[in-house]
């Protein structure tokens, strides 16, 4: 049958000549390219050294914001945890106290939020699906480890600390907060 | 009989029946939203607007159209009646328009809100509503009180339906709770906090077709899209106890009425299942029901997102992790 596609290629057992079978000319080619890249421009860099610069939209470890003065913008809605195809997501709501208001934005929020970070394939559909812009993905790699627990990120590394604000505003803003 | 056309489709119901119940006899697309009529409560319905369908011809005898949207909840349906819904463009903006004023004083809070996944008003709002707001004036606010222990009232979310105040009064022998106030004063409250007690009370949070009502033992335990519905019968003395328990792994976090398509609760033999408050609030060990199977739930339901077990006709489902 004719191809549809036009790049099939046929088969040949074509026998190699005396020259052919010694390999040599292809091996010597084969050197000859090596050693023209020694005086071309390096695509590789020394890694610890030197970084490259991140797009401004990597999607790297989480952080869980805090608004303007302070207080925590996840509400716990699981709006994070459904979208995220990997399920690494889980959370524990719970109710804010009177005298909590500094703390929390809403009046329910997050007693417990954790990502697994081995489950997680780093898509950002948990920061599309926020409709409170409380958790972003950031260009921050998340670290090597030897234990797998060690990779279920809990509020302590998520959240950002008031003294050490993560900046999110090169990042999409999904809600209508901060926009416009 | 009389035969009746709604949105080109023919269907012959009884004299006396509504304009909503003869859609609903057809079912589908033709059916206008109700958030305020619940068949199973007597003298619900005309008030929220939702439902307004245009009449193009008003029977076979007089076939002038009616000037205005007329309520189908409450409008009774007449012979050679031609009842446009889906099909007419005016009954499309009047709804948006009736979804822009039940979402004034509405504060948006659905990442709050236990009722968000099987909300009527978040539902509507989905289909008919505006993705910004018109209204700048401050939105009226009302602390959130409880209504004995198991029942959390936030006013913010009411859209004053009146089915809560219906049960009350139809299934209950005291009603203790009522709507105050009139105009934007109007709120759902009782008097001086006063808590209703009374074995079918729960049964307000199932009708109320927002967020106001809630169940306290539920508050912010779960959302409902992470729970698995589960269709089961409980020995109880007071009420049928058939009910749907909505299961975490193996825990029961709340117990509902069986709701059909409509958000109304199930005939059982005739009579609606209400279900009475020690099998919604208190009977949460999975040992004191008989646990039958998973709820049939629309595959486009949120409530079905993340759930891979299919519903087992045998009721011998084996739990898929």
């Amino acid at each position: 049958m004719e191809s549809l596609s036009n790049r099939r290629k046929v088969v040949s057992n074509k026998k190699m000549s005396f020259v052919e079978s010694l390999y040599l000319p292809a091996v010597v080619s084969g050197m000859w390219i090596t050693f023209k890249h020694i005086f071309k421009k390096r695509t590789t860099i020394k890694y610890p050294e030197e970084q490259r610069p991140f797009a401004p939209v990597y999607r790297g470890m989480h952080v869980l914001k805090r608004d303007e003065q302070g207080r925590e913008n996840c509400t716990a809605c699981g709006l994070c945890a459904v979208a995220c195809p990997a399920e690494a997501i889980t959370m524990v709501a719970a109710e804010r106290e009177v005298g909590q208001e500094n703390l929390y934005r809403e009046e329910k929020y997050a007693e417990t939020y954790e990502i697994n970070m081995l489950r997680c394939i780093f898509c950002g559909l948990c920061e599309e699906a926020c409709p409170k812009e409380a958790i972003f993905l950031t260009d921050r790699i998340v670290p090597t480890n030897f234990d797998r627990d060690d990779f279920v990120y809990g509020k302590d590394r998520l959240v950002e600390t008031l003294d050490h604000r993560i900046d999110v505003t090169n990042r999409q803003h999904t809600g209508k907060r901060g926009t416009k | 009989m009389v035969k009746v056309t709604i949105d080109g489709i023919d269907v012959e119901v009884e004299a006396g029946t509504t304009v909503l119940n003869a859609a609903r006899k057809i079912g589908g697309d033709v059916v206008p939203p109700a958030m305020c009529y619940y068949s199973k409560l007597e003298g619900s319905g005309g008030k929220c607007r939702t439902c307004l369908v245009e009449v193009a011809a008003g029977s076979a005898n007089d076939p002038r159209p009616m000037p205005k949207l007329v309520a189908s909840c409450s409008t009774p349906v007449q012979d050679g009646m031609v009842i446009k819904n889906k099909t007419s463009e005016k009954v499309h903006v009047n709804r948006g328009a009736v979804t822009e004023f039940l979402l004034i004083n509405h504060p948006l809070d659905c990442p709050i809100c236990d009722q968000a996944g099987e909300c009527h008003l978040q539902d509507l709002g989905y289909e008919h509503g505006a993705s910004g707001t018109r209204y700048e004036e401050e939105r009226r606010r009302f602390d959130p009180i409880d209504i004995g222990n198991k029942i959390k009232l936030h006013m913010n979310r009411c859209i004053l339906c009146y089915r809560c105040v219906m049960v009350a009064n139809q299934l209950t022998d005291k009603r203790v709770h009522g709507v105050l106030g009139r105009g934007d004063h109007a709120e759902i409250s009782t008097y001086i906090h006063n808590a209703i007690e009374n074995d079918f009370s729960g049964n307000m949070i199932d009708v109320c077709p927002v967020g106001a009502l809630t169940d306290k033992t539920f508050r912010f335990k779960s959302r409902v899209w992470f729970l698995k519905p589960m269709e089961a019968t409980c020995e109880c003395t007071k009420c049928s106890g058939k009910a749907v328990v909505w299961m975490f792994g193996d825990e029961i976090y709340r117990v509902t009425a069986r709701k059909d398509k409509y958000g109304e609760v199930e005939d059982n033999d005739g009579k609606p299942a209400w279900i009475c408050n020690d099998c919604r609030f208190e009977k949460k060990d999975p040992a004191k029901w008989n646990i039958l199977g998973p709820r049939k739930i629309n595959r486009h339901s949120v409530i079905s997102a993340n759930h891979y077990e299919l519903a087992d006709p045998n009721n011998n489902s084996k739990k898929v992790k």
